[in-house]
């Protein structure tokens, strides 16, 4: 599955890093710690969070994540959404809160 | 030039988890018994007691500094220390615009009262001051320069609310003035965790919430009096004054 077909499942917003959208999907992550997420994400994970800064990309670039899911409707700040584009990692937004997004997400990656 | 001691983290009874006996006169005689030359006020997302505690302690040749322990976006706790009372209102005027109007709850926080030099209460503050502030890092660090003030990362390397904690690493573009380490840290051990910090200044605080706390832990500073403006320079190693030690 690439992260582009979960885009399309879950009608996610497209904010940045469109040239990463065929990126394949491995799994996921959800912490709001970045540290947590330094150690504990795996290559190819979406990672669901509400944090929007800049460090954030920096942590997916490191750990070769898939894309990144902001929940309840919050935007990348500038440097974050640039940054993204320069690593082609895309940077996804949603208004559903994280348990409703990761829920779906768990039955689409299962299903 | 002298060497100065300065404890630039201390908490007061405004913030909830405050100790009841951290009123403005306990708080600068301890300072005092330690002899310690410069406090820093610094409660969770408030300035209000800082004029009271400087009153106080001006007689007794003590520096106070405003200030107040952010919580930022990302919850990451960041000193903002002032100089003037002017600077201070400004920054406790971003505060109040910045702060989710989500009521306290004494029963689980703690109180959030501030009081006058004679230990009357004077007001209870109703939002819970341990809240994050709507705005990110970038922007309250940006903000407190504007303003004059000195913008220092607390307790960097704690595993709670800490910059490493929430943010995984410190921003390389984030201007801060120092980075406060835990008082048990051995600095070597930081840096070397954290090679990509170029020389930071360090400094320690004993983040105080009980009385015997204050002044516990502090840093000297060699400088030519104790003030904002010498304390400055200190952290930046300018003009011959510079962090001592800890």
């Amino acid at each position: 599955m690439q992260v582009s077909d979960v885009v399309k499942a879950l009608n996610l917003k497209v904010f940045s890093g469109k040239s990463g959208l065929n990126r394949e999907v491995d799994g996921g992550y959800v912490s709001d710690l970045l540290s947590d997420v330094m150690g504990h994400s795996d290559t190819g994970n979406l990672w669901v969070t509400l944090q929007n800064h800049k460090n954030v990309m920096a942590i997916a670039s490191l750990k070769e994540l898939a894309a990144i899911i902001l929940v309840k409707g919050i935007e990348p700040e500038a440097d974050t959404l640039e940054q993204s584009n320069q690593e082609q990692i895309p940077i996804l937004g949603t208004d559903m809160e994280t348990f409703e997004v990761v829920g779906k997400i768990y039955q689409l990656i299962n299903s | 030039m002298q060497t100065y001691r300065a404890d630039l983290h201390i908490h007061t009874v405004l913030s909830p988890c405050g100790d009841l006996e951290m009123s403005p006169r306990n708080i600068v005689e301890q300072a005092k018994a330690r002899n310690i030359d410069i406090i820093a006020i610094t409660d969770h997302n408030s300035t209000l007691h800082g004029p009271v505690i400087r009153k106080l302690a001006e007689p007794l040749g003590i520096t106070v500094i405003f200030g107040a322990e952010v919580t930022t976006r990302e919850e990451a706790h960041c000193l903002c220390l002032f100089d003037t009372e002017a600077q201070r209102q400004k920054f406790q005027d971003y505060i109040n615009l910045n702060l989710p109007n989500i009521p306290n709850d004494p029963k689980n926080f703690g109180y959030q009262v501030v009081v006058d030099e004679n230990d009357e209460i004077l007001e209870e503050i109703e939002p819970l001051l341990i809240n994050a502030l709507k705005v990110g890092i970038s922007d309250i660090e940006q903000t407190v320069h504007m303003l004059g003030g000195l913008f220092i990362p607390a307790h960097i390397d704690r595993p709670r609310f800490s910059i490493i904690s929430q943010l995984g690493f410190v921003p390389p573009d984030l201007k801060f003035d120092a980075l406060e380490i835990f008082w048990k840290t051995n600095p070597s051990d930081i840096l070397s965790q954290h090679s990509y910090l170029k020389n930071p200044t360090l400094i320690k605080n004993s983040d105080a919430h009980f009385i015997e706390q204050v002044g516990e832990i502090f840093t000297s500073y060699q400088m030519a009096e104790p003030t904002f403006n010498e304390l400055t320079k200190a952290l930046k190693g300018e003009d011959g004054r510079r962090v001592v030690g800890f």
